[in-house]
């Protein structure tokens, strides 16, 4: 790599894969939802997490400084190259795990564009402002969804169930500790993750009682995601959709 | 016009005209969406910010300052958009404010819900949903008139 700064350019990856992928996620369900409010609170999420994702990205491509674009990051660069956490890009399967997943990653978000705000970067505190009033009010609805569905029918619970259980296991990737989070540490720009994990513990666990839901009692997290050593087999496919149109017409504009 | 008459306030004043393209009876000035104006010789910068990160009106926005600008003899335009400091429903005007309510949506409260159904003003009103048509609006219901009606988000 011969970016001057590569370690920062991964942090902004990594900040920026994240709403991308969730983004496009949620935006497959445009048409798709239980009700039309909720089809309309999907799709302006998802419009929420893209534009904060042109943010990231668009300064992510400034540090590199290769000459290229948010959208050439975005729609032009494959699987491994991606810095997400695996959670969000595994299939929607269903609208419980859809809104269990963005509950889970609102409980981060939420503490975590706090801490941002204070970065010593004021690029990265500027966009960490912006977002956190949107993830606040993502958080507001998807913990209120979850309550609703987790201690609501008993059909609703045991899909909330099966969700937890499904991806409770992808939950502890968010809080990984690497040399890229170690250098960012040590500038200031962003805390460990790790140092969020207690006010996600305590939200996940007052909302999950609340749910009447239980999380599985076992610490085994799957990673790769966020360092792109390993994503699952969902990312590829779901990449064949989301760039299809600037892979055959490379440069279309709207 | 000349470069001699241009003033920042002209400007302010042009821009206060262009309508905001998603509710189009107020302007872009009432939305607070217009950060700044400055002048140097004769050519105008203008700065926005987004209300939404994802706002996808503000494409349009800019390219209305741009045509607008460019109608009044505006020759050198430059458009900056800017995020921070970001966007707060407390820079929506009082006119806005109240152009809002006479057009059915209501305006943003500083505790997160409508004060009044902005139909027959009744306050007891309900949330259906968190969202609306655009990023910035949310969809309630009046419980006496029983007309649904969208509200400005409060952010």
């Amino acid at each position: 790599m011969t970016t001057s700064d590569p370690y920062l350019f991964e942090f902004l990856l990594r900040q920026g894969d994240n709403p991308l992928v969730l983004g496009h996620r949620t935006s497959e369900w445009c048409g798709h939802a239980p009700a039309l409010e909720e089809d309309i609170a999907l799709a302006n999420t998802a419009l929420d997490l893209i534009g904060q994702t042109q943010l990231w990205l668009g300064y992510a491509a400034e540090v590199e400084g290769q000459g290229r674009s948010n959208n050439d990051l975005a729609y032009l660069r494959d699987v491994y190259d991606f810095r997400n956490v695996l959670m969000l890009e595994v299939p929607n399967e269903d609208f419980a795990r859809t809104m269990l997943r963005q509950f889970l990653f609102d409980a981060f978000q939420v503490p975590w564009l706090t801490e941002l705000q204070s970065s010593s970067d004021q690029r990265v505190s500027d966009i960490a402002v912006k977002s956190l009033k949107e993830a606040l009010y993502h958080f507001e609805r998807s913990a209120d969804t979850v309550v609703a569905l987790g201690d609501g029918t008993e059909v609703s619970h045991e899909h909330m169930q099966t969700a937890l259980n499904y991806l409770w296991p992808y939950s502890g990737e968010l809080f990984g500790t690497d040399d890229t989070d170690k250098a960012i540490e040590e500038r200031g720009i962003a805390p460990l993750p790790s140092s969020v994990r207690e006010a996600w513990n305590v939200t996940v666990s007052t909302t999950l009682a609340a749910a009447t839901l239980t999380a599985p009692d076992d610490p085994f997290a799957h990673s790769g995601g966020r360092t792109g050593k390993r994503h699952t087999e969902h990312l590829g496919h779901m990449l064949a959709t989301m760039q299809i149109l600037q892979r055959s017409h490379p440069g279309a504009q709207w | 016009m000349s470069a001699q008459t241009l003033t920042v306030e002209q400007v302010w004043e042009w821009l206060e005209q262009i309508p905001d393209p998603e509710i189009p009876v107020i302007s872009i000035v009432d939305l607070g969406v217009v950060r700044d104006v400055t002048l140097q010789d004769d050519k105008v910068k203008v700065v926005i910010t987004p209300t939404y990160s994802g706002c996808p009106a503000m494409r349009e926005i800019a390219e209305s300052i741009t045509s607008e600008l460019a109608g009044r003899g505006v020759r050198q335009l430059s458009l900056e958009t800017r995020i921070a400091p970001a966007w707060t429903t407390d820079w929506m005007s009082d006119t806005g404010k109240s152009k809002l309510e006479a057009y059915g949506i209501a305006a943003p409260q500083a505790k997160g819900e409508p004060k009044r159904c902005p139909q027959c003003k009744s306050t007891a009103v309900e949330k259906i949903s968190q969202f609306g048509s655009t990023p910035c609006k949310a969809q309630w219901r009046c419980l006496d008139c029983l007309e649904p009606f969208e509200y400005f988000k409060c952010i």
